[in-house]
């Protein structure tokens, strides 16, 4: 049945033809492959479309349901604009990686069980992996060992949890649980993981930004919404969520705000999103879980649109921090007003997509009667407009003068901003065209009057506390230590200890041991003799009068009659 | 801050960003304003008070920026700390 392709295999397929084939051929496949697999996505029916015998298992690689096709459509998406962004400057081999990558995202999407959905995670953490390495520098070089550690250990850990849920309950179903026991807990911490939360967080800020200018686009999308998909599958209203969401809102700002690197800037923010995702999953009613799913799909939207924005500055002018640019709308204007679309839809600024999404949590917060978690998320709403809504435009773009003057994005660069930009702007305006394909009914009013009026004073006067506060912000060239310190020093300091004391031990071991074995030498020459036999033999290699042989011979006999009478 | 060059950019000169603050608190004053005849429907009784959210909007931020400030204190390091060798591969 030529419609029951896997999207995901074919995305793969299309990922190896890549490489061998060159010019116009590799520009075809990169720009139609997404496209055809968009339409496979949509060709997946509901329920489990089969079902292959793996073991002893009935395995579902297919299934499909409204948030499936949601989220894959999103991923295939992606790829294709992610494509177009990146076809002429990034190498073959990144491309190749980055097709393979979402190829994993659109097969966790669509994993009707366990088993499935695992393979495909540990996929995108291999091709994900080999994006961070496509950077090229050092940095990105010991970025992307750190991030292939960090994804292997949280896949070993959703392995075990896989196991022991399949063990003990013996279905390999995707189905909703709470996070009740040691498996399910194992469960959601590999998918944490995954999501960046507490306390591996840093993972995201070490290496997306090592990563080339296009490798930083793919790497905003898909691993950590998938994480946010698998979540809403298997654990919607586990309560843990919220404070884990509301910690992620929170740390994405603060760290956004002391950065000096632009895409780090932007990478902390993704941490700072997904916590609404994430604490909107726990919450865990039809509107929130509408909520966390629509903001996921807004979401990369418009991240993805904001490093690419960053990404044509890195291309054009080699600088990645905002020390070192400044001014760049006088000759980038696309680039600027698409950077700012972008900051306007990260912001949730009435008439972007960040709004119609966003508020959709905020809404299930308020209707769960949870004060604390709405008003956590609207004083993130107003952090995230200071983070990232002006700062990240401001500090390229305007600031000052920094005598660059770069030329604007090249024509497919500014195609694919442009692409995102209209979608950004038509979800903010006609919010209907993507509530009709959420999972649950939406009984959602996006434009009220008075929503809109408090949202438009909390982003506004958060605007003015930016720039009342701009000296506060003045940037600096420093990093911040996150808890990533912990295992780049601490652990590797540990790691030094117990090296030395190893070593020390090994010391005084081998220096024990060779006092024995001099010793046993010296006794051995004694009785011996040296094996070159030198003048003055061993104690049992002389020659002995024979005297001295009766008498020990007598001695022998005699304890051997004593012996033998009692 | 690189010394004023000649500029003569229209967005770039005094009087465009005077007029941009003019403009700014304007819009700010308005926004408030605008609570006289929109109402804004509060959930838990106090996010419904006059210019609630303005104010909240605002403090939170001047929050959240000083508690980085501080926290940049303990945190800030210079961009070579992990290149002395501790770190590599």
């Amino acid at each position: 049945m030529f419609e029951l392709i896997p999207p995901a295999v074919f995305m793969i397929v299309a990922a190896l033809l890549i490489g061998p084939a060159r010019g116009h051929l590799r520009t075809a496949i990169v720009l139609a492959a997404p496209l055809i697999t968009l339409w496979f996505v949509w060709q997946v029916p509901d329920g489990v479309a089969y079902t292959v015998p793996f073991l002893d298992y009935q395995i579902q690689p297919l299934e499909g349901s409204a948030l499936r096709r949601l989220f894959a459509t999103i991923f295939a998406l992606m790829a294709f604009v992610g494509g177009l962004y990146a076809f002429r400057q990034a190498k073959w081999y990144e491309l190749a990686a980055a097709y393979a990558y979402a190829a994993g995202a659109i097969g966790v999407s669509f994993a009707g069980d366990l088993i499935t959905l695992f393979l495909f995670w540990e996929l995108m953490a291999l091709f994900s992996t080999v994006v961070v390495w496509c950077g090229g520098t050092k940095e990105a070089r010991q970025a992307g060992v750190r991030y292939a550690i960090m994804h292997l250990l949280g896949g070993v850990i959703l392995k075990v949890g896989i196991e022991g849920v399949v063990v003990h309950t013996g279905s390999i179903d995707i189905q909703p649980m709470l996070a009740t026991n040691f498996d399910t807990w194992m469960m959601l911490t590999g998918i944490l993981i995954n999501a960046a939360a507490p306390p591996v967080s840093a993972w995201l800020a070490d290496s997306y930004p090592s990563s080339s200018a296009t490798g930083s686009v793919f790497l905003s999308a898909f691993t950590t919404k998938t994480a946010v998909l698998a979540l809403i599958l298997l654990f919607p209203g586990e309560p843990v969520l919220i404070g884990i969401g509301l910690f992620m809102v929170m740390y994405g700002i603060i760290y956004a705000l002391l950065e000096n690197d632009i895409r780090r800037i932007l990478a902390y923010s993704i941490v700072n999103q997904v916590g609404f995702m994430v604490c909107a999953i726990g919450i865990g009613t039809e509107m929130a879980l509408n909520g966390a799913a629509a903001h996921a799909f807004a979401h990369i939207i418009y991240k993805a649109l904001l490093f690419m924005s960053a990404g044509v500055v890195v291309y054009r002018t080699g600088l990645n921090r905002c020390t070192d640019v400044g001014g760049l709308f006088r000759t980038m204007p696309l680039t600027a007003v698409c950077g700012i679309i972008g900051a306007l839809a990260i912001s949730g600024f009435p008439l972007t997509s960040g709004f119609t999404t966003k508020t959709m949590i905020s809404q299930a917060a308020a209707n769960e009667s949870l004060v604390f978690v709405y008003m956590m998320l609207a004083a993130a709403s107003a952090g995230v407009f200071l983070h990232a809504g002006i700062k990240f435009p401001w500090f390229v773009f305007f600031q000052r003068d920094s005598g660059l003057r770069p030329k604007d994005a090249p024509w497919n660069m500014g195609v694919a901003m442009v692409i995102f930009s209209v979608l950004c702007i038509l979800l903010g305006v006609a919010p209907g065209l993507l509530y009709q394909f959420l999972p649950y009914p939406v009984e959602y009013e996006a434009y009220t009057p008075g929503k809109v009026l408090f949202y438009l004073q909390l982003l506004m006067f958060s605007g003015l506390a930016f720039f009342l506060l701009l000296p506060l912000m003045k940037r600096t060239e420093t990093i911040s230590l996150d808890s990533d310190w912990l295992w780049r020093v601490l652990l590797f300091r540990f790691g030094s200890w117990i090296y030395g004391l190893l070593a020390a031990t090994g010391r005084s071991v081998a220096a024990a041991a060779s006092a024995v074995l001099s010793a046993a030498s010296g006794v051995a020459t004694r009785y011996l003799g040296t094996p070159a036999g030198d003048d003055r033999p061993g104690v049992f290699a002389r020659t002995w009068p024979i005297g001295v042989t009766a008498l020990w011979i007598a001695v022998l006999l005699t304890t051997y009659v004593f012996i033998y009478y009692f | 801050m690189n010394k004023p060059q000649h500029d003569d950019y229209w967005l770039a000169r005094p009087s465009t960003i005077k007029l941009l603050w003019r403009v700014f608190a304007v819009v700010l004053v308005l926004l408030v304003l605008a609570q006289v005849l929109i109402y804004v429907k509060g959930y838990f009784g106090v996010d419904g008070w006059f210019g609630f959210g303005a104010a909240y909007g605002f403090l939170s931020c001047l929050v959240m920026v000083l508690f980085a400030k501080a926290l940049g204190y303990v945190l800030k390091r210079s961009e070579d700390y992990y290149d002395d060798g501790a770190d590599d591969v």
